[in-house]
């Protein structure tokens, strides 16, 4: 680093002004702390911003806003508390514990605060980290560079597309690209059933009238200078066959963004590719918080949203002289599970945000009983009344965890029955 | 088409490493001189897609015009690297043993490197080689250093050649292929007439330094003395994140059975795991295969099992012009006025300035009457794109300057909204999208274009390229 143009010292840095820590920065804010958001953007709000769509703030705000109304109405609300936003402002790295360094056309600059909040959020894999061979052709883009391109800067995509997935977010790609005067020709699932919520599934599937191919993937992508067909197999019989299109949507399959937290060296869980943090949202950091879909990539909006609420009270307790704990016990996902969030529990600890367990799950169970097993035993079991799918976040209560013991070593969660 | 392009006094077919090099060298004589291409951008073929790394030229064949070429190049790219700003980081290679017959080969091949001229190769037993590499795989038996082997931006090189050229009073005809050769005569003289898509283009002498293509521009020519095989090398890179597993690069033993593949550090931060070798016979194949990533990632889990579950940023493969010679081809014909650089595989990258060097020799002894000019233009410096030094965000005084250096538009690789319209501005400007990457390193990084693509494509309209 070459030089300094201003340090500056709030009492917490939040480093991503999505809805987790815009919430936690109005939060904060509103009790009078000194808040300072980095947000790398040239406007915060996160990535409803170019999600327009309705559904969002319904937990949150308990209204259904479009995606770019969301976001302004977060940022307002974070402003409106007296918390500080800096748009443009990219963290680059650490330069100490809880010191960071960071860019702006402002300068360079240095933030050290008394507690960092990391709320970077998560992004779908692209065709290169799915491992996708093939020519390389214009036309191949991920959800979030679909919608920003469409409802940001108002541009042009092709006529025909393949959506890879069907996640949640698989159908949000489907919206936009219909927006954009494209067709969706076909969708791809790994799974046995599309994964999305039922309330996505039947309007996606009649009236947006998208054929779905279940348990198939796409081997290769064909084209020289623009997309001119995929190669799709199925998984089962392994039968490959070529459908035309002009347009390849690589959607969900997401990755936290997580450099933050590898450069620091924190505790890191390799299934949810975020750090490990407790119910209270504190890393093996002392000082160091992590909320939103850095943890559970990924869940809604409205949920990445309290968990700013939530991780808003812990700091408040830590700077008013709050312990920093640094042993727990860690919550393993067991198959078929993917990934639990968070990954460390302790009895006596915060319920963690919306008394929520987040799991991703790799095989559908329509009334699946949540088994909790700690040296082999079992201490706890829920039957939910609601699925668990592939391709959005599983929930179940945490008073699954009440008869944790603190000494028994790593709890294990899995689903009775399961294959 | 029958557009005039004009008279040169040379004309050099290919905008990659060796033609550009060439160019340069010969728009510092009293001379006009252009540089015909194929693709819409200089650098865009063999030059772009290749393991970037610069050679000391210890494994080369002792003897051979490469193994001299290799040397003279690593000499005369080193110093130009410190001139133009062309970023070098000087890792070091480590080449490891994994069977008893690899082990047998080092003592050989450190021989070898004498024969070639360079001594500084060192054998170190296992444990020398976890020490330096702990995340390797197990069941390496021994290795051998080579100090000097680097990495290089190959992309940054051939702007600086081609930039030097520009500045020098070259001329670029870029889109232009090369459809037939006439021979005829100008007022000044014999000259050469090249049909290109674009038009004519007529020279006193010709260069064929046309990579993938040299043996059918030679056979236009009325040669039949080579054939180029494009060998596909794919390749692999990883995230940034993988970086801090390996700082050397981690060479192969080669073998009868090939050269294998190696893992090394790149001058943008990253791991590149690679490259296949696969002969083929379309000459534009560049896609990436099923049987290619698996047989990398099997390589891969053998070599660093803990690179392997890092994500993969890019994948891409390159062509490699593979001839039926052990050598380079390099042959002058005075009475043509031709100069075929042909068969110029991947050591190309660090053997061009020494081969545009020699080159020029040759056309000399051949008639070619080389004034010097008196007064050139200074070489260019290049935007920093190497992680080594200093880049225009972590630049405090530069983004006072000029705060378009601290508007980071590309988050993964830290791409300034100052850099891209620098790029713009340059001598030699992006045509493409693509050609913008590799000045800037703009949308390589791991998101590929999650948060960024859409301000970048603003931004290439408002600069320029209309995408």
């Amino acid at each position: 680093m070459t030089g300094l143009d201003a340090r500056l010292a709030p009492d917490v840095v939040i480093v991503g002004g999505g809805p987790s820590g815009l919430t936690a920065a109005a939060a904060l804010a509103a009790r009078g702390i000194d808040v300072l958001v980095l947000e790398r953007e040239a406007q915060a709000g996160g990535i409803p911003r170019h999600s327009d769509h309705p559904g969002f703030g319904l937990r949150d705000l308990r209204r259904s806003l479009a995606g770019p109304e969301y976001a302004r109405r977060l940022v307002e609300g974070a402003s409106s508390a007296r918390a500080e936003i800096r748009t443009e402002a990219t963290v680059t790295g650490w330069a100490d514990e809880r010191s960071l360094e960071v860019t702006s056309p402002r300068g360079r600059l240095n933030v050290e605060a008394r507690v960092v909040v990391l709320a970077t959020g998560a992004r779908e894999r692209p065709r290169t980290a799915r491992r996708i061979p093939g020519d390389r052709p214009a036309g191949v883009y991920t959800t979030g560079q679909l919608q920003s391109l469409v409802h940001l800067y108002h541009r042009e995509v092709g006529r025909r597309a393949v959506v890879v997935g069907s996640e949640l977010v698989s159908w949000s790609a489907v919206l936009t690209l219909r927006e954009a005067g494209c067709r969706t020709v076909l969708m791809t699932s790994e799974f046995e059933r599309p994964e999305a919520y039922l309330a996505f599934r039947v309007p996606g599937r009649t009236v947006l009238r998208v054929p779905v191919a279940t348990r198939s993937r796409v081997t290769r992508i064909v084209g020289r200078e623009r997309v001119e067909a995929v190669e799709v197999e199925d998984l089962d019989t392994r039968v490959r066959r070529t459908v035309e299109c002009d347009t390849v949507v690589c959607t969900g399959d997401w990755v936290a963004d997580h450099e933050l937290v590898r450069l620091a060296g924190l505790d890191y869980d390799p299934g949810t590719t975020g750090p490990v943090v407790d119910t209270a949202q504190r890393t093996s950091r002392r000082g160091v918080f992590a909320i939103g879909n850095l943890l559970h990539p990924v869940d809604t909006a409205d949920v990445a949203a309290l968990d700013g609420r939530h991780a808003s009270a812990q700091v408040v307790a830590f700077l008013n002289g709050g312990r920093w704990p640094d042993s727990g016990v860690r919550l393993v996902a067991g198959q078929p599970f993917r990934w639990v969030s968070p990954g460390m529990f302790r009895p006596g600890d915060p319920e963690p945000p919306r008394g929520r367990l987040s799991l991703w799950i790799n095989e559908f169970h329509r009334r699946p009983t949540v088994v909790a097993s700690q040296a082999g035993r079992v201490i706890g079991e829920r039957t939910t009344a609601w699925p668990a799918a592939p391709g959005r976040v599983f929930r179940v209560p945490s008073d699954l965890l009440d008869h944790v013991d603190a000494a028994g070593g790593p709890v294990t969660l899995t689903i009775r029955g399961s294959r | 088409m029958t557009a005039d392009l004009g008279h040169f006094d040379v004309a050099v077919i290919g905008a990659g490493i060796v033609g550009c090099a060439v160019a340069r060298e010969l728009a510092g004589f009293e001379l006009s001189v252009a540089v015909v291409e194929a693709r819409s951008d200089v650098g865009d073929g063999t030059s772009k897609a290749n393991t970037a790394l610069l050679h000391t030229g210890f494994d080369a064949k002792p003897g051979t015009v490469e193994s001299r070429l290799v040397a003279r190049g690593y000499e005369l790219l080193s110093a130009y690297a410190e001139r133009t700003g062309i970023p070098v980081e000087r890792t070091g290679a480590l080449l490891v043993a994994w069977t008893p017959d690899e082990l047998a080969a080092l003592p050989r091949l450190k021989e070898k490197a004498e024969l070639n001229g360079y001594d500084r190769c060192v054998l170190v037993d296992d444990a020398e080689v976890y020490r330096r590499v702990p995340a390797l795989g197990q069941g390496a038996l021994g290795g051998l250093t080579v100090p000097d082997e680097s990495v290089i931006c190959t992309w940054t090189t051939n702007l600086a050649l081609a930039t030097e050229t520009r500045l020098r009073g070259g001329e670029f005809l870029l889109s232009a292929t090369v459809t037939g050769v006439h021979s005829g005569a100008h007022e000044n003289g014999p000259a050469t007439t090249l049909e290109t898509t674009r038009g004519t283009v007529t020279a006193g002498w010709v260069v064929n330094a046309a990579g993938l293509g040299a043996d059918r521009i030679d056979a236009l020519f009325g040669f039949d003395r080579f054939t180029v095989t494009p060998r596909r090398g794919e390749l692999f890179v990883f995230d940034k994140l993988a970086r801090q597993l390996v700082d050397t690069i981690v060479l192969p033993v080669p073998t009868a059975l090939g050269k294998g593949v190696l893992i090394s550090p790149t001058i943008y931060g990253n791991v590149m795991l690679g490259p296949t070798a696969e002969d083929l016979v379309d000459r534009s194949d560049t896609a990436t295969t099923e049987a290619g990533f698996e047989f990398l990632l099997s390589k891969g889990e053998r070599l660093m099992p803990a690179l392997v579950r890092e994500e993969v940023t890019a994948t891409y493969a390159g062509l490699r012009a593979a001839t039926d010679h052990s050598d380079y081809v390099i042959e002058v014909d005075a009475d043509g006025r031709y100069l075929l650089l042909g068969g110029i595989r991947s050591t190309g990258l660090t053997a061009g300035m020494a081969i545009a060097e020699y080159g020029v020799q040759l056309l000399r002894d051949a008639g070619l009457a080389l004034t010097p000019r008196p007064e050139l233009p200074e070489p260019p410096r290049l935007p920093n794109l190497g992680e080594a030094s200093v880049r225009p965000y972590q630049d405090a005084e530069r983004i006072r300057r000029d705060p378009a250096y601290g508007r980071v538009v590309c988050f993964c690789e830290r791409v300034t909204e100052g850099e891209i319209r620098d790029a713009f501005a340059s001598p030699l400007p992006p045509p493409t999208l693509d050609g913008l990457r590799r000045r800037t390193r703009a949308l390589n990084g791991r998101c590929q274009g999650f948060f960024c693509a859409a301000h970048v494509a603003e931004l290439v309209s408002t600069f320029g390229l209309d995408s």
